[in-house]
C-alpha cells in the first residue's frame, strides 16, 4: 500500500571536487556510487519497474494473452459499466478521505502538544498502522455485524437505543389471525368493533418460549358481561398449529398486556391489563360500538442493528475504518512539523493579543502548511490506490457496492474471470489517475530542498 | 492387573508375532521380486475449499496417506472459497499446487484447455469398474480422465432440529407446499424456519438447483447447464419465484434477509444446531452433518436429522441434486499417482466417511463405513436416485457459476435481498451467463 507513498529522495547535491588526481578519483567515485545505489536499482527494477512496463503492454493484449487488440480492453473499461460504481467510489474516496485524515491528524497532533501523558496517547493513535490494513479490515468486519449481540458497533448504538426506546414483551408477537391487523412493532387493533356483551379474542402467535411471561396459565375465554366488553389475549399455537382463532387446551394466556379501548371517533377511552390467564374486561361501558386494540409497546421491537455491510453504508463503513488506521500517520507527521515551528513567533503573537483560536488560524496553521500537503497528497494516492481494506470489510455479497478502482482491477484479473488484458488496462488507467499527483509531490520535495 | 495375566497376555503376543513372522518368512520366500513396489517418496501439496471441521476431516484421509506411506509428506492448503481465484493465478504464475480438489466440472475442463492438467489415464479400469458412468463422464475431457471423484455430495436434503420440529408439532414436509405450512407453522410457534448461509452465494445457487429439478425437470436442467435455454426462460422465473416465496418470508429468517447475507455457510448450520438455535432448518446439502459433529453438540436422530427435499411436481421427492469434488494432478510424478490411487481405494473413502458429513460415489464402499444410519441413508439416497443431476453452478464457467460476487452468486444474493425482483434479475442472470459463456469478451 505504501509503494508510492515513499515519497522521492532529494537529489544529491554535487559534492564538492576533492584533492585528489582526476581520472582514477572519478573512477572511484562512480564505483561507490554504483555500490551504493545497486540494490535500490536492482530491487526497484525488479519489483517496480519491470511489473509496471510489462503491465502496460499486456493491456494491449487479450485476455489470453496472445493477441494484440489494440485499445480494445481501454474500449471495455469506458463503454460498459465495468468501472462506473469503482469510478464513482474512488472520487467520493478522494474527495472525503484526505481531509478527514490531515484535520483529525492536525487536530490530535495540536491537541497532544498540550497534555500530559501525550506519549502515551500518540502512541496508542498511531498503533492501527502497525496492523496490516487486511488484518484492520478483518477486525472492522467483525465490529460492524449486524446483530447487536455480536458487532461492537452496533452493541454500542443498541445499550444507547436500549435506554430510550425500551424493549417490547413481545417484540416478535404477530397476529395470529387476520381478524388483528396492523404492522409488526406497531398497535395491532381488532378489525371489527365490538358491542358491550361480545368478547374479543385477540391471538397472537411467533412468541418464543422465553418471551412468554412468567406466571402465564392456561388460556381462558372469558364469559360475556351485559354491560361490558370481556375478552382474551393469549398465545394462539400449540404443537401441529392448533385451530387459529380459538382457545384451546395447551394455549398460554399472556399476563401483563396493555389493552386500550377506543369508541367510535377513534379516541382511546380506557385502558386494562390482562390477567394470568389472558382475560381482561372493560367494564360499566355505555351503549355503542368500540374498537379493541393491543398497546403498540408491547410490541416495540429491539434495535436490529444498523447493516453497516449492506448496499448502502458500505462505502462510509470502509472509509471510517480506513481513517482509523491513517489519522495515526497523520498525527504523528504532523506533531513532527508543529515541534520544529519557532516558539518565538507563537509567542510574538501571544504578546500581540491574538487568541489562541487566531494564533492557531493564522500562525501555526500557516506554517505547517508545506506538512500538511504533504500529508494530504501522499494520502490522496494512496486513496486512489485503496484495496485491501475494501476486500477486507465488504463481504461478497456487497463488494459490487464498495467497487473501487484497484478491486475493479482485481476482480477482473483473478476472481474467475481472469481477464489480465482489462486488468492490466484497469491497472494502466489507475497509473494514469496517481502520475499527476505523484508529479505534484516530487515537484514539492524538490522545492522544498 | 495380576502378574500371571500379564505373563500370559505377553506370550500370547509373542506368539502372535511369531506366526505372523513366519508366514511372512514363507510368503516372501515363495513371492517373486516382481511383487515388490519400489518406495515411492517426496513431498506433495495439495489444495482444496473445505476450511472448519471439513478441513481437519480430509486432513485425517491425508494423514491416513502417510502412514501407509512414511517417506511421502502431504501438504495441505485451504484456499476456503477463492479456489478458483488462487489456482487460476498459480496456473498463470506457472506454479501450481501438485494437486488439488476441483467441486467444479466447468473450472476442470478450462484447467484442461489450459494443458495445467494431467490425465489419470492409468486409474480408468479401476475407475470404471467402481465408480458409475456418470462419474467417469464428468471426470473426462476430451475422452480422456482427469478427475477421481474422492467425494459426492447428496444436495437434496433439508437438515432440521428435531426437538424445535417436535416442539411446533410439525412433520417432515414431502411436497413444497407442505414445507411451506411446515415453515408457517415453526414460526408461530415461536422459532424461525430457515437459517440461509447467504453470505456464500453457492448455498443459493444449490437452492436454485434443487427447485429447478424439481419444477422444470431433468431435460430442462441438462438444456439450462449447457445455456441451451435462456435464464430469461418461463421454466427459470417459475423457479425464481419459488425461491422468492421463501426469501420473501423476511421475519422467518434469521436475521432476517440481511443478516442471511452476511452468515457464512458454517454459521447458517451452527446456528441452527448449536446451543441457542436460531432457526430450524438449513437447506443445505449432506456435507452440513460433518459442520454439525465438527462444530456442536447435538446427536443424531435426537437433536438433528434431514428430509429428502421435497417434491414440486409429482414423483420428483427422490430427484437428486448431487456435488462432488474431483482431485485433479497438476505434476505427474510417483508420489502424486501413489496418492491418486490410494483416493480410488474403499480404504481412503472409509476413513473419510467414518467423521461423517461425507458421501462416496465408489461403489465398493460400504454402507457400514458411514458414521450414523443419517450419513448413511443421505450416501444411499444419492447412489439410488433414478433422476440424479449435477450441481448446475458448477457446471458453468467458472466467472458465471463459481466466483463470488459475480454472475450466478451474486444475483441470486441480489434475490435474497429484493425477492420481488424476480424479472430483473432472470435478465441479468441470462446477460452474465451469454458475456461468461462468451469468454468474457
Amino acid at each position: 500500500m505504501s509503494g508510492a507513498s515513499v515519497s522521492a529522495e532529494p537529489p544529491l547535491r554535487e559534492a564538492p571536487p576533492p584533492d585528489v588526481p582526476a581520472g582514477e578519483s572519478r573512477w572511484r567515485r562512480w564505483l561507490i556510487a554504483a555500490a551504493f545505489l545497486a540494490p535500490a536499482v536492482i530491487l526497484l527494477g525488479i519489483w517496480v519497474v519491470y511489473p509496471a512496463i510489462r503491465t502496460i503492454i499486456r493491456s494491449f493484449f487479450n485476455a489470453a494473452g496472445d493477441h494484440f487488440v489494440w485499445f480494445a480492453n481501454f474500449e471495455e473499461l469506458f463503454t460498459t459499466d465495468l468501472l462506473l460504481t469503482a469510478i464513482k467510489n474512488n472520487a467520493l474516496w478522494v474527495a472525503i478521505v484526505p481531509l478527514f485524515v490531515t484535520s483529525i491528524g492536525l487536530i490530535f497532533a495540536v491537541l497532544t502538544e498540550r497534555v500530559r501523558w501525550s506519549v502515551a496517547f500518540k502512541t496508542v493513535v498511531f498503533m492501527p498502522m502497525a496492523i496490516s490494513l487486511l488484518a484492520a479490515g478483518v477486525i472492522w468486519r467483525l465490529m460492524y455485524i449486524q446483530d447487536p449481540n455480536q458487532g461492537t458497533v452496533n452493541a454500542a448504538i443498541a445499550a444507547v437505543k436500549g435506554v430510550v426506546e425500551p424493549e417490547g414483551a413481545l417484540p416478535t408477537a404477530e397476529p395470529s389471525s387476520p381478524q388483528l391487523v396492523g404492522n409488526p412493532g406497531s398497535t395491532l387493533t381488532l378489525k371489527t368493533p365490538l358491542d358491550p356483551g361480545q368478547v374479543a379474542v385477540l391471538g397472537l402467535s411467533a412468541i418464543p418460549d422465553a418471551d412468554v411471561p412468567e406466571g402465564a396459565k392456561q388460556a381462558v375465554k372469558p364469559p360475556a358481561k351485559p354491560d361490558g366488553i370481556t375478552g382474551v389475549v393469549w398465545r394462539d399455537f400449540k404443537p401441529g398449529g392448533g385451530k387459529i382463532g380459538k382457545v384451546e387446551k395447551g394455549e398460554l394466556g399472556l399476563p401483563g398486556v396493555t389493552l386500550e379501548l377506543k369508541d367510535s371517533s377513534g379516541k382511546q377511552i380506557a385502558t386494562a391489563t390482562s390477567a394470568a390467564d389472558g382475560t381482561f374486561a372493560f367494564e360499566r361501558l355505555a351503549q355503542g360500538s368500540y374498537t379493541v386494540a393491543i398497546s403498540g409497546d408491547t410490541f416495540a421491537q429491539p434495535f436490529a442493528g444498523v447493516d453497516w455491510l449492506g448496499d448502502q453504508l458500505i462505502t462510509p463503513a470502509i472509509m471510517i475504518a480506513y481513517i482509523w488506521v491513517w489519522a495515526g500517520f497523520a498525527m504523528v507527521v504532523i506533531a513532527a512539523g508543529l515541534a520544529a515551528i519557532p516558539r518565538d513567533v507563537l509567542e510574538a503573537a501571544r504578546t500581540d493579543g491574538a487568541s489562541e483560536w487566531q494564533t492557531f488560524i493564522r500562525v501555526t496553521v500557516p506554517l505547517l502548511a508545506p506538512i500538511l500537503s504533504v500529508v494530504f497528497i501522499t494520502l490522496v494516492i494512496n486513496v486512489l490506490k485503496v484495496f485491501d481494506i475494501v476486500l477486507s470489510v465488504a463481504p461478497s455479497s456487497s463488494q459490487d457496492d464498495a467497487n473501487v478502482i484497484a478491486l475493479a482491477m482485481w476482480r477482473v484479473s483473478f476472481s474467475g474471470q481472469n481477464d489480465f488484458g482489462v486488468g492490466s488496462a484497469i491497472a494502466t488507467f489507475l497509473f494514469l489517475l496517481v502520475l499527476p499527483v505523484l508529479a505534484l509531490n516530487i515537484r514539492r520535495f524538490r522545492r522544498e530542498v | 492387573m495380576t502378574g500371571t495375566r500379564t505373563y500370559a497376555l505377553a506370550a500370547a503376543a509373542i506368539a502372535a508375532i511369531a506366526a505372523v513372522l513366519v508366514a511372512a518368512s514363507v510368503a516372501s520366500g515363495t513371492a517373486p521380486k516382481r511383487h515388490v513396489t519400489p518406495k515411492v517418496s517426496g513431498t506433495i501439496s495439495i489444495i482444496s475449499e473445505a476450511t472448519g471441521p471439513e478441513q481437519e476431516h480430509f486432513k485425517n484421509v491425508l494423514a491416513d496417506f502417510e502412514k501407509l506411506n512414511p517417506d511421502v509428506e502431504v501438504k495441505y492448503t485451504s484456499a476456503g472459497r477463492n479456489l478458483t481465484t488462487i489456482l487460476s493465478t498459480a496456473v498463470a504464475g506457472g506454479n501450481p499446487p501438485d494437486m488439488a480438489l476441483l467441486p467444479q466440472p466447468g473450472f476442470m475442463r478450462e484447467l484442461v484447455k489450459k494443458k495445467a492438467l494431467k490425465p489419470i489415464e492409468f486409474l480408468r479400469p479401476t475407475i470404471k469398474k467402481n465408480w458409475s458412468a456418470g462419474w467417469v463422464a464428468l471426470g473426462s475431457v476430451g475422452g480422456k480422465l482427469y478427475g477421481l471423484y474422492l467425494k459426492g455430495a447428496n444436495k437434496s436434503t433439508i437438515w432440521y432440529n428435531v426437538k424445535l420440529f417436535k416442539k411446533a408439532g410439525v412433520k417432515t414436509p414431502k411436497t413444497f407446499n407442505a414445507l411451506l405450512k411446515a415453515a408457517k407453522t415453526l414460526k408461530a410457534s415461536g422459532t424461525k424456519a430457515y437459517s440461509i448461509g447467504g453470505g456464500d452465494g453457492w448455498t443459493l445457487t444449490d437452492l436454485f438447483e434443487n427447485i429447478y429439478l424439481r419444477q422444470a425437470g431433468g431435460s430442462n436442467y441438462d438444456k439450462l447447464s449447457a445455456h441451451k435455454i435462456k435464464w430469461t426462460s418461463p421454466t427459470v422465473k417459475a423457479a425464481l419465484q419459488q425461491m422468492a416465496k421463501i426469501f420473501s418470508d423476511d421475519s422467518n429468517i434469521a436475521g432476517g434477509t440481511s443478516g442471511a447475507l452476511s452468515t457464512v455457510f458454517a454459521d447458517s448450520v451452527t446456528q441452527a444446531f448449536g446451543n441457542n438455535p436460531k432457526a430450524a432448518m438449513v437447506l443445505e446439502a449432506d456435507f452440513v452433518e460433518g459442520v454439525i459433529t465438527g462444530s456442536t453438540n447435538a446427536k443424531p436422530k435426537t437433536d438433528f436429522n434431514y428430509f429428502p427435499w421435497p417434491a414440486i411436481k409429482p414423483g420428483t421427492l427422490n430427484n437428486v441434486v448431487a456435488g462432488g469434488d474431483a482431485v485433479v494432478m497438476f505434476r505427474d510424478k510417483p508420489a502424486t499417482r501413489a496418492l491418486m490411487k490410494y483416493f480410488a481405494t474403499p480404504r481412503a473413502a472409509n476413513v473419510y466417511a467414518k467423521q461423517g458429513g461425507f458421501s462416496s460415489p465408489n461403489k465398493l464402499v460400504k454402507g457400514s463405513a458411514y458414521h450414523d444410519p443419517i450419513a448413511r441413508r443421505a450416501a444411499l439416497a444419492l447412489s439410488h436416485a433414478k433422476v440424479v443431476r449435477f450441481d448446475m453452478s458448477d457446471l458453468q464457467p467458472a466467472a458465471f457459476g463459481g466466483t463470488p460476487g459475480q454472475g450466478m452468486w451474486k444475483l441470486l444474493q441480489d434475490l435474497l435481498k429484493n425477492p420481488k425482483n424476480v424479472n430483473q434479475i432472470a435478465s441479468q442472470l441470462e446477460s452474465a451467463a451469454a458475456k461468461a459463456y462468451s469468454g468474457g469478451k
